[in-house]
C-alpha cells in the first residue's frame, strides 16, 4: 500500500474517530474554556498557514510565480464578498492566464 | 416539515456542494487518483481536512504529517458532536450516519433553527448533512474526471485555485483584529519554515501559535 493510500484511509479514520466521539461523550466532559477557545483558533492557523505554503511552496522552495497573483485576485473577491465559487475560479483564470504568458 | 429549513438545507447543500468540484479537481492535480480522491469526500467527508491531505501530500509531505493536520482540522467536528447529540439522541445505525455527517453546515444550519424548536433543529441538520454528502460526492467525481481530462494543472490555474480556496474556507473565521493577526502569523511563520522542515511539519507548527494566542482570555 502506498503512502497516498495511508493518508486517504488515515484521515477519514480519525476523521469519523472525532465525530462519533463528540456523539458519545456526556457534553459535561468538555467545558475547559481554554481548551475551547484554543479549538477555534487552530482551524485559523493551519488554514492560515496552508494558504502561504500553498502560494509560495515549490517542494522545500520558496518562490514567487503565477499562484501569487491568483490568491490576490481571491483575497479581492472575498472583500468584495464574492461567493466561494467566483472566489476560486477568479483565482484560477488569473494563475492560468499569467502562466500561458511565460 | 419545515419549509423554510427545507429551503436553506437545500441552498446551503447546493452551495458547498459545488466546492466538491474544486476538490475533485485539486485530489486529481496532487496526484492523487479518482479512486482516492472521491474516498477522500465519501469517507473523510470534512472540507478543511481533505484539502490538507491532499495539498500536503502533493507537495511531498509525510502520510503521518497529512493525517495529523487533517485530524487537527477535523478536531471541531467532535465538538459539534458534542453540542448536536442532546438534540438528535440516536443511537446504534443511526448514531453512526448522524457522527458521519456532522460538519461546519449541518450543525450550523441546526443551530440556525433553535427559535424553531428541536424538531426543526432535527430536520435541519439531517437535511442539510445529507444534502451536502450527495452534492459534495457527485461534485468531487466530476471535478477529478475534469482535472484528469485537462492535463497540465498549472495551464488551468488549480496551483493557484488550492490556496484560494483555504484562502476562502478561512476567511469567514477572521472576525476581528485578534483573528487576523494570528492568520497573518500563521502565514508568515509556515512559509519561512517551509526550506528548513519537511513538508507538512510547518502547517502543524503553527498550532503552536493557536495555543499561545488562546491561553490567556481576551480583554
Amino acid at each position: 500500500m502506498n503512502s497516498i493510500w495511508v493518508g486517504v484511509l488515515g484521515a477519514s479514520a480519525i476523521a469519523f474517530f472525532w465525530k462519533y466521539l463528540g456523539h458519545s461523550i456526556p457534553e459535561k466532559y468538555l467545558q475547559n474554556a481554554r481548551m475551547l477557545r484554543i479549538n477555534a483558533l487552530i482551524p485559523i492557523a493551519l488554514l492560515s498557514a496552508l494558504v502561504g505554503v500553498q502560494t509560495f511552496g515549490q517542494k522545500s522552495e520558496l518562490v514567487v510565480d503565477q499562484r501569487l497573483a491568483g490568491v490576490a485576485v481571491a483575497l479581492i473577491a472575498l472583500i468584495l464578498k464574492a461567493p466561494y465559487f467566483i472566489v476560486v475560479i477568479s483565482a484560477a483564470a488569473t494563475s492560468a492566464f499569467i502562466y500561458s504568458l511565460r | 416539515m419545515f419549509r423554510a429549513t427545507a429551503t436553506q438545507s437545500l441552498s446551503v447543500s447546493l452551495t458547498v456542494g459545488l466546492y466538491g468540484a474544486a476538490f475533485g479537481a485539486a485530489g486529481v492535480a496532487a496526484g492523487f487518483s479518482i479512486l482516492q480522491t472521491c474516498l477522500l469526500s465519501l469517507l473523510t467527508f470534512s472540507g478543511a481536512s481533505q484539502f490538507a491531505v491532499v495539498g500536503i501530500m502533493g507537495s511531498g509531505g509525510s502520510a503521518l504529517s497529512a493525517i495529523a493536520t487533517a485530524a487537527l482540522l477535523g478536531l471541531r467536528n467532535g465538538l459539534y458532536g458534542l453540542r448536536m447529540a442532546p438534540v438528535l439522541r440516536v443511537r446504534g445505525a443511526k448514531r453512526v450516519l448522524a457522527a458521519h455527517v456532522t460538519i461546519d453546515e449541518s450543525t450550523g444550519v441546526a443551530i440556525g433553527q433553535e427559535d424553531l424548536g428541536e424538531d426543526a433543529m432535527r430536520q435541519g441538520f439531517w437535511f442539510t448533512g445529507l444534502g451536502v454528502f450527495l452534492f459534495w460526492n457527485l461534485f468531487t467525481l466530476a471535478g477529478a474526471l475534469g482535472a484528469q481530462a485537462m492535463g497540465n494543472p498549472s495551464a488551468w490555474g488549480l496551483d493557484a485555485a488550492v490556496p484560494a480556496a483555504f484562502l476562502g474556507l478561512v476567511w469567514p473565521r477572521l472576525l476581528g483584529n485578534f483573528e487576523r493577526t494570528l492568520a497573518i502569523s500563521a502565514l508568515t511563520l509556515a512559509v519561512l519554515l517551509t526550506p528548513l522542515l519537511p513538508a507538512g511539519l510547518p502547517i502543524i507548527a503553527t498550532v503552536l501559535l493557536a495555543i499561545t494566542f488562546g491561553w490567556k482570555v481576551r480583554k
